[in-house]
């Protein structure tokens, strides 16, 4: 098998699954932390992971489909999605493309949302657009079930952040694409509900000042 | 070129202290006073600035003896004007608009949080770094990009200075509580099941700081305890950072601010710098707490941009964020 990126918390190798080319997503174990800690984290994820990639079909979220879950070992084996990451291609976009992209992300947060599902990592690092132009929606390690809007709010929050750390520079017009899709599924009165609570999380940051 | 000389006064919180430092990167004196709160207490701000206060004169006297300089050799006078403790914050200020208007100086206006990264990048060398801050203050994972540094990731609570210092507080142990911590689970083993929440990039830490006195109630080791605090409260951090390295895909890490002196937190990120091929760099022990020495060398960097302040403008920032300060010298 041949490794093909390192990820912040697994590795993974392009293989072959009868016949079939395949990411195996190794979650290895993180020598900083306890060990004991460490496997608890790993499996639970795994298991996560796997559960909620399945589970995102339902609310019709373009994700890769598993093959195998190997508990013991922190491994999955699931379908390669060829395609490059938001993040590398974001910027070479034009503004019109660039919108229509980040409303068909905001449109599949909406859907997730709708059955209660909160992805926990949302960056442009864990979405690939392959040819035909659906958005794929991976890492979903830290993914949980909730009807919360304040979990809702956090994962909205944390998408918006990481546009603003990389993509400075058209960050705001494509968060507001984003909050456009999510609406056009939620709905406007729970976006304005949701929208306001990344607000308010936002706020929670060290020494913001509510006034400005 | 000539040298520049800069003084800097800082006050944010429990220390006052005053520097000068030169434009080739000298730190010429370091000097800091620091106010100690009873067992048991935190910071009270009234408190602290009025020790800040009673030792203003004998810290900027001494920082100018030990750097044998006549007060009027000085270029400019900087001061920490946020985010920090509004009484504490104007004590510095009040005295470096003195100074400034005595000795006919520049007054330049510094962000607390940009010195700590700007007196970590000037010790260690460390050029364009994905920044860990963590402190009494904060806990942020920073990235530079188009001016200004932006924030990765960061508590969307308390920090983890905070952290250690409340548990600390509710313990029985002493000010500043990290130190303290350290020295405790260094004797632990035994790891306590405490609740690690990771959302994203970000941390937070009031549910662990709940849980772990709880365990303290419960009659827990103390040792044991703090290392299971030490364990999780830092894991949860270092994987929100190695999570950024991945994203951002830096190839320098720098850790600063006070908790950046804990040998622990240090070793796992060493660690993921590793893994990753990137390379680790801490600032130096002297500049890892609170001190002058940031917030003139900082000084210096500002003033060279023409970021100076008039007196009558000069307000002090208590909620001045990180992502707020444009940064013209680093682009």
């Amino acid at each position: 098998m041949k490794l093909i990126r390192k990820g912040a918390e697994a590795d993974l190798y392009l293989g072959n699954w009868h016949g079939r080319e395949v990411i195996v997503k190794k979650r290895i174990q993180k020598s900083y932390r306890n060990p004991r800690l460490d496997y608890r984290l790993r499996v639970v994820r795994s298991v996560r992971e796997a559960e909620n990639l399945h589970e995102a079909k339902k609310a019709a979220v373009p994700t890769p489909i598993v093959y195998l879950v190997d508990k013991e070992n922190t491994t999955i084996v699931m379908e390669h999605i060829r395609g490059l990451r938001i993040k590398e291609i974001l910027g070479s976009l034009n503004r019109e493309k660039r919108e229509s992209v980040c409303t068909q992300i905001g449109r599949m947060i909406g859907q997730l949302h709708s059955i209660s599902l909160i992805h926990g990592d949302l960056t442009t690092s864990n979405m690939i657009l392959p040819d035909d132009e659906k958005i794929f929606l991976i890492d979903f390690g830290l993914s949980f079930h909730s009807q919360d809007q304040e979990d809702k709010g956090v994962d909205l929050h944390l998408l918006k952040r990481a546009l603003n750390s990389t993509h400075h520079e058209y960050a705001s017009d494509s968060m507001r694409s984003v909050f456009q899709g999510y609406e056009e599924i939620v709905g406007a009165e729970v976006a304005s509900k949701i929208l306001k609570k990344v607000k308010e999380i936002q706020y929670r940051g060290r020494y913001f000042n509510e006034r400005t | 070129m000539t040298k520049l000389l800069c003084l800097g006064i800082e006050s944010t919180a429990h220390t006052f202290g005053a520097s000068i430092a030169s434009s080739d990167g000298a730190i010429c004196s370091d000097v800091r006073d620091m106010y100690v709160p009873a067992i048991g207490r935190g910071i009270h701000p009234t408190e602290a600035a009025q020790h800040h206060n009673s030792v203003a004169d004998r810290v900027i006297v001494e920082a100018f003896q030990k750097a044998g300089l006549r007060p009027k050799k000085i270029d400019a006078v900087a001061f920490s004007c946020g985010p920090g403790l509004g009484p504490c914050l104007r004590v510095g200020a009040t005295v470096a608009r003195a100074l400034s208007i005595y000795l006919q100086k520049p007054l330049v206006p510094v962000n607390h949080a940009l010195a700590h990264i700007e007196i970590a990048s000037l010790t260690t060398g460390a050029r364009d770094p994905l920044v860990v801050l963590v402190s009494g203050g904060h806990t942020a994972i920073a990235t530079y990009a188009g001016g200004r540094w932006r924030i990765c990731g960061e508590t969307e609570d308390i920090t983890l200075g905070n952290l250690l210092d409340m548990f600390a507080r509710a313990t029985g142990l002493a000010a500043p509580g990290g130190p303290e911590v350290e020295m405790m689970a260094e004797k632990g083993r035994e790891m306590i099941d405490l609740p690690y929440t990771v959302k994203g990039n970000d941390v937070a830490y009031s549910g662990l700081l709940s849980a772990a006195l709880r365990e303290h109630k419960k009659g827990a080791q103390m040792v044991d305890l703090c290392f299971s605090l030490q364990e999780v409260a830092f894991s949860m951090l270092a994987e929100a950072t190695e999570r950024s390295l991945a994203h951002t895909e830096k190839k320098e890490l720098l850790l600063t601010g006070g908790v950046a002196a804990n040998k622990r937190f240090q070793s796992m990120l060493e660690s993921i710098v590793k893994e990753h091929n990137a390379e680790f760099y801490v600032v130096d022990k002297r500049f890892s707490g609170d001190s002058g020495a940031q917030i003139a060398w900082n000084g210096i960097l500002a003033f060279k941009a023409g970021l100076t302040v008039e007196v009558k403008e000069s307000h002090v920032r208590p909620r001045w964020r990180l992502d707020q300060v444009d940064v013209p010298w680093r682009a």
